[in-house]
């Protein structure tokens, strides 16, 4: 049923099983790109799934061999870190409708072996845990020892305990919510529109015409990019500093640093991701709401688990706010879950989870090591 | 471990569910996890006594009182525990009352603001008083409702609430209060435990 390659230092999982979307398609034969770090134990008890977030893969840590950069959790996953891959096994995959390996709007469509493009069905956060759940099958892991992940990292893990409350002992949502709110959707829908405005989008079939929406994916990535940091990190870092220059030019070219660093961040993005998939992902994030799924009642997605949570935020996170990640522990005490709570302090905004914050890493180790000496 | 935790610690029989409201370092709660198979939860408003705490491995949520304990279910924890801090919120007898909807039955402690030492120092000193168990000078003691163990007491009584048990503490001494030694114990012990019900 399971069938695994390695091409281009991409590991891939191709699921045979039929799988069921909730938009009412079902894939199958589908390839589920990953990455392990560290050794399953003989007892298969040190299993960490961890979950990326919108522009994340399957390479947390160490040299990731596409973009040749740090692994985007370098900072809390290796060895001796707080996710410490001396003694824990961790797990990552490509969520489906991305571009790292797994099945996404880049493939090709296997009834006209056309490229996919907007006809990829739109997927959500319950089929993207759907389709990961078939690692553990592979792994042969029964039970994981944690689950884990930032921003939709995080809601891939409340969506996964909640569809499979027996799998995992620990459970780590971090600046998530369980709920898209109305500005989130608004800020993904603005990056969506960047890119569909973009000309070389062309209906979303930019790959069979040899374009690449590059401009509209860099102002969406731009745009995103101001959301994950806050107004006084922003203003510690650039305050009105001027990019190589003595004084303004009065022009439209990048006369602050602050302008020059955004046009960066969007043309590298560019380089390494699909236009496709970013709106494919972020729509399946707009899509999410937990609540809704247990008709109105949050705690019902826990009812059934037994797992030990720790919900961790952010101080400066305006993205996704304390109050959103307290709203999750109010659901789990309402029904006397084992559930810990911080908020970390941080000028860092939404990005804190994946920088250098000691005492976010110090929680993280903590909670995890003290909860396996338990286990 | 300070004689009050020890104190406290024996009221509580084995394998309950506990919540310590200002569960602090999260000294008691480990003591209790690890003494008395108690399934133990802290809420904690300081963030680094909260990392403290983790790092104990205990599971302790970051909050006030004042506004998050209506998160937990009616009579969800067989005791709440709520050691020395009453006198440091706005409404005590808000917090009072969720303790008791939240717990079966509460263990309160209270610095005894009617104690020898306390009385002396404001008669003879002429100032606001600092002793060990009120260590905070006038402008930044976190204290807001001061009260005496017979304050305590008549204010329970007065809300219908069921005392199970009064001790009173000086030091290391542990002794029961009661109907006909109020008034001297008001006097001679520094702290008091209540276990309380409603």
């Amino acid at each position: 049923m399971l069938t695994m390659n390695t091409e281009n230092n991409i590991k891939t999982l191709i699921v045979k099983k039929p799988l069921k979307l909730d938009c009412g398609k079902t894939i199958n034969n589908f390839p589920i790109a990953y990455e392990t770090y560290g050794l399953l134990n003989s007892k298969k008890d040190n299993a960490i799934l961890i979950f990326h977030a919108l522009t994340g893969d399957q390479f947390v840590t160490g040299l990731n061999p596409i973009t040749k950069k740090d692994g985007w959790w370098s900072y809390a996953v290796g060895p001796g870190k707080a996710i410490d891959t001396n003694k824990y096994f961790v797990i990552c995959s490509n969520v489906i409708g991305g571009c790292m390996g797994s099945y996404g709007p880049s493939h090709k469509d296997p009834d006209n072996n056309k490229i996919f493009g907007t006809n990829f069905p739109v997927i959500t956060i319950n089929d993207i845990v759907n389709a990961q759940y078939n690692l553990l099958e592979y792994f042969g892991i029964d039970k994981l020892f944690s689950i884990a992940g930032g921003s939709m990292g995080g809601m891939q893990v409340l969506q996964f305990i909640s569809n499979f409350p027996d799998k995992s002992k620990t459970v780590i949502p971090i600046a998530t919510t369980s709920s898209h709110s109305a500005q989130n959707i608004a800020l993904n829908e603005l990056g969506r529109q960047a890119i569909t405005a973009d000309s070389n989008w062309k209906d979303g079939n930019y790959i069979s015409n040899n374009a690449t929406p590059g401009k509209g994916l860099a102002v969406a990535r731009m745009a995103a990019h101001i959301t994950y940091l806050s107004k006084k990190g922003l203003q510690e870092k650039f305050g009105r500093k001027l990019q190589e220059r003595e004084d303004l030019k009065f022009g439209f070219d990048a006369d602050f640093q602050i302008e020059s660093y955004l046009r960066y961040q969007g043309s590298v993005f560019v380089d390494r991701f699909d236009a496709n998939s970013y709106l494919y992902i972020t729509r399946a994030m707009d899509y999410f709401d937990l609540t809704k799924q247990f008709k109105g009642n949050l705690s019902d997605a826990f009812k059934n688990t037994k797992a030990k949570f720790f919900i961790i935020s952010f101080t400066s996170d305006w993205l996704y706010p304390t109050q959103e990640n307290k709203d999750i522990v109010i659901a789990l005490n309402s029904i006397g879950a084992d559930v810990g709570f911080v908020e970390i302090e941080s000028d860092k905004g939404h990005d804190s989870f994946l920088l250098d914050v000691p005492d976010f890493l110090n929680a993280l180790k903590n909670f995890l090591d003290k909860s396996y000496i338990e286990n | 471990m300070k004689n009050e935790f020890k104190v406290i610690a024996e009221l509580i029989e084995k394998n309950k569910k506990v919540l310590d409201v200002g569960c602090a370092d999260g000294t008691l709660m480990k003591f209790l996890k690890e003494n008395k198979n108690i399934n133990i939860r802290g809420l904690e408003i300081s963030k680094s006594k909260v990392q403290e705490c983790i790092a104990k491995g205990l599971t302790v949520i970051e909050g006030n009182a004042e506004k998050d304990l209506k998160q937990f279910p009616d009579k969800s924890f067989d005791y709440v525990v709520l050691s020395q801090t009453l006198q440091a919120f706005l409404n005590p007898e808000l917090v009072l009352s969720e303790l008791l909807r939240v717990g079966k039955k509460a263990i309160v402690t209270i610095p005894n603001f009617g104690y020898w030492k306390v009385r002396f120092h404001l008669l003879f000193k002429g100032t606001m008083p600092v002793t060990k168990a009120l260590p905070d000078e006038w402008y930044n003691t976190p204290n807001l409702h001061m009260c005496t163990l017979k304050d305590f007491v008549y204010f329970v009584r007065s809300r219908n609430i069921k005392i199970f048990k009064s001790l009173a503490l000086n030091n290391l001494d542990t002794s029961i209060i009661n109907e006909n030694n109020l008034g001297i114990k008001n006097l001679f012990a520094d702290l008091g435990i209540f276990l309380i019900e409603k």
